[in-house]
């Protein structure tokens, strides 16, 4: 069985994302071989074959290239699976090569289960397993399911060329929008979530975050409705956070917001559904109404 | 400009879900279902470009699914839609994304779309494939993950969410499909006008069997629970002796609360 792992790379780096797709391949327990658009500079450091097409000729996000550049390296290596992270670059990227190829794509896999991958459902309350039904697959791994692979070994590159034609333009980076606060130095996070149900509302986080001395934390939709800053975000698309103490105020536990908090020391969840996934990585799962619990519990600290 | 905005209906997420008695997807029984939330901002996007553009677009929302879908297909049509498609397919569940895309694409391609919003992905199942895979099996440019949407003179400049609050920005020519992203506007609330007119609006009935071109790809082998980890305090009651509790806690195990 043979595995091409498609790594990642931006702004001139690869991304340590793409040791995860070797530890994925070890646990498939199968061959692996590497594709790159990259720099010869940043190719990945295992053993085995990386075919290494030059970013600074093919682009860092051009899609309908990339998907050539990738195709060629299937034809070459005639691999039973093509694995991506699921990330902003392989979940753009996969299905246009499984369209391609006519091939079944498996999404964001957590687990391999007696040779089935194991997907998560309904925001991981359910799993479900899947198995292809064509020749080939290609599949996109969960970020951080599978613990990166240590990056030691000498790759073999072969140069890989396709037509660079691409009907899409990439104009450029956007950076991140500047910090008012730095999370990932406080000790206490006290977060809030949709559960905390309108803008008004958010003070009554913010009162227990200031009265056990930490900082407002916050989940996306928070974010995007505008009751609080973007600084303030958790998660994938936020900031990576490890506290002492992480308080998830209404907040349901989707893998994007784990991702961000779920390396803090001691986890207390908040939340109305005691099914909620927060609950798999909580310490303390507190099941109640946030707007009734938590002035009572910032009562205690004044 | 012939706009297509292609929309799910899933149930509420926070509802408590178990595996259906043929173990391979969940059970539908006593769940509230709703427009999923990507796709609600591919709605409002079109929407928006609608307004834009004025009568010089006309958009259509499809759906695909029994006869529930219909009430997302009403909303969508009161946020703004012009017409609606309900491509009729009471076993959805059991297709994979990539049937559900040929459905899709069987269905657009000879209606001359200029351009095709999806949800980046759906809550329930959450592959985030079908929108991609419409635009490769139509040919169509594609963008995913937009948080920014703009249209000018035939070229659509789409604001891609990367990873850690970056973005991407890229420019694509229609005809061209993008999916959208938590962020990327504020759908509104259909205004009790707007549902009065959406009652006049046509929704067209296909049945399914007439755009289901493909085989499945891909099977679901099992749908069940995950393990609970467990090992966690669980916390219930009257609020005061939580809170305490809680405290308690606290302090013993963190070093931070005293
Ligand atoms: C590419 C991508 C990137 C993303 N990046 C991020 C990110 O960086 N950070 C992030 O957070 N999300 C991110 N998300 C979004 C993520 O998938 C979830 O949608 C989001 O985390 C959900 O936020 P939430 O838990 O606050 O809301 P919901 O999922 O809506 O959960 C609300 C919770 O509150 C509970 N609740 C409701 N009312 C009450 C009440 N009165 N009292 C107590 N509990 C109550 C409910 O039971 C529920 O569990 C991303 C998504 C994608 C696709």
């Amino acid at each position: 069985m043979k595995a091409l792992l498609v790594c990642e790379y931006r702004e001139g780096k690869l991304l340590e994302t793409s040791y995860e797709l070797v530890a994925f391949a070890e646990k498939l327990g199968a061959e692996k071989a590497m594709v790159l658009i990259g720099s010869e500079a940043e190719a990945p450091k295992v053993n085995g074959t990386v075919y290494l097409a030059d970013a600074g000729k093919y682009g860092e996000y051009n899609p309908d290239v990339h998907k050539k550049i990738v195709l060629a390296a299937i034809e070459r290596e005639n691999p039973d699976y093509v694995v991506f992270v699921h990330s902003s670059y392989g979940w753009d990227l996969a299905p246009r090569v499984a369209a391609n190829l006519k091939a079944a794509q498996i999404s964001e896999i957590v687990d391999i289960v007696d040779g089935k991958f194991e997907v998560g459902v309904c925001n991981a309350k359910l799993r479900r397993t899947v198995t292809p039904k064509s020749g080939k697959a290609v599949l996109t791994i969960q970020a951080g399911a599978f613990s990166a692979a240590a990056a030691s070994g000498t790759p073999q590159l072969e140069r890989i060329e396709a037509d660079g034609a691409s009907v899409l333009e990439f104009v450029g980076y956007e950076p991140a929008e500047k910090k008012d606060v730095d999370l990932t130095r406080a000790e206490i996070i006290v977060s809030a979530g949709r559960g905390v149900g309108k803008k008004e509302n958010v003070p009554v986080i913010a009162a227990l975050a200031k009265a056990m001395g930490g900082e407002l934390g916050a989940s996306r939709p928070v974010v995007d409705a505008g009751w609080v800053e973007h600084s303030h975000q958790v998660g994938t698309t936020g900031q990576t956070v490890s506290p002492k103490l992480y308080m998830a105020c209404g907040i349901s536990g989707a893998i994007q917001h784990l991702a961000g908090m779920k390396k803090s020391d001691f986890i207390v969840a908040i939340n109305k559904d005691k099914d909620a996934p927060i609950g798999e990585v909580a310490d303390v799962l507190v099941v109640a109404d946030v707007l009734q619990f938590v002035p009572a519990l910032t009562a205690k600290f004044q | 400009m012939k706009v297509l905005v292609c929309i799910k209906q899933v149930p509420d997420m926070e509802s408590r879900f178990k595996a259906n008695s043929s173990g391979n997807w969940y059970d539908e029984a006593d769940l509230a279902f709703r427009m999923n939330e990507y796709d609600e901002y591919a709605v409002e996007q079109a929407v928006q470009l609608r307004e834009q553009l004025g009568d010089a677009a006309d958009v259509t929302v499809l759906s695909i699914g029994p006869d529930r879908v219909v009430e997302a297909l009403k909303k969508a049509l009161a946020m703004g839609c012009d017409r609606g498609v309900h491509v009729q397919d009471p076993a959805v569940s059991l297709k994979d994304p990539w049937q559900i895309a040929s459905i899709i694409a069987t269905y657009a391609k000879d209606k001359g779309f200029d351009l095709i919003f999806t949800g980046m992905q759906s809550q329930d199942r959450g592959s985030a494939q079908v929108g991609v895979a419409v635009a490769e099996q139509l040919g169509y440019s594609c963008a995913t993950t937009l948080v920014g949407f703009s249209f000018a003179d035939g070229v659509v400049t789409a604001k891609r969410e990367l990873e850690g609050g970056l973005k991407g920005v890229v420019k694509l020519k229609t005809p061209a499909l993008v999916t959208c992203q938590l962020g990327l506007n504020v759908p509104r609330y259909p205004t009790l006008p707007n549902i009065m007119k959406a009652k006049k609006k046509e929704i067209a009935a296909i049945p399914g069997v007439d755009v289901l071109k493909e085989e499945a790809l891909a099977a679901t082998a099992s749908v069940y629970p995950p393990a609970r980890k467990g090992g966690g305090i669980v916390l219930e009651g009257d609020l005061n002796e939580m809170a305490d509790k809680l405290l308690g806690i606290l302090k013993e195990k963190t070093a931070v609360v005293r």
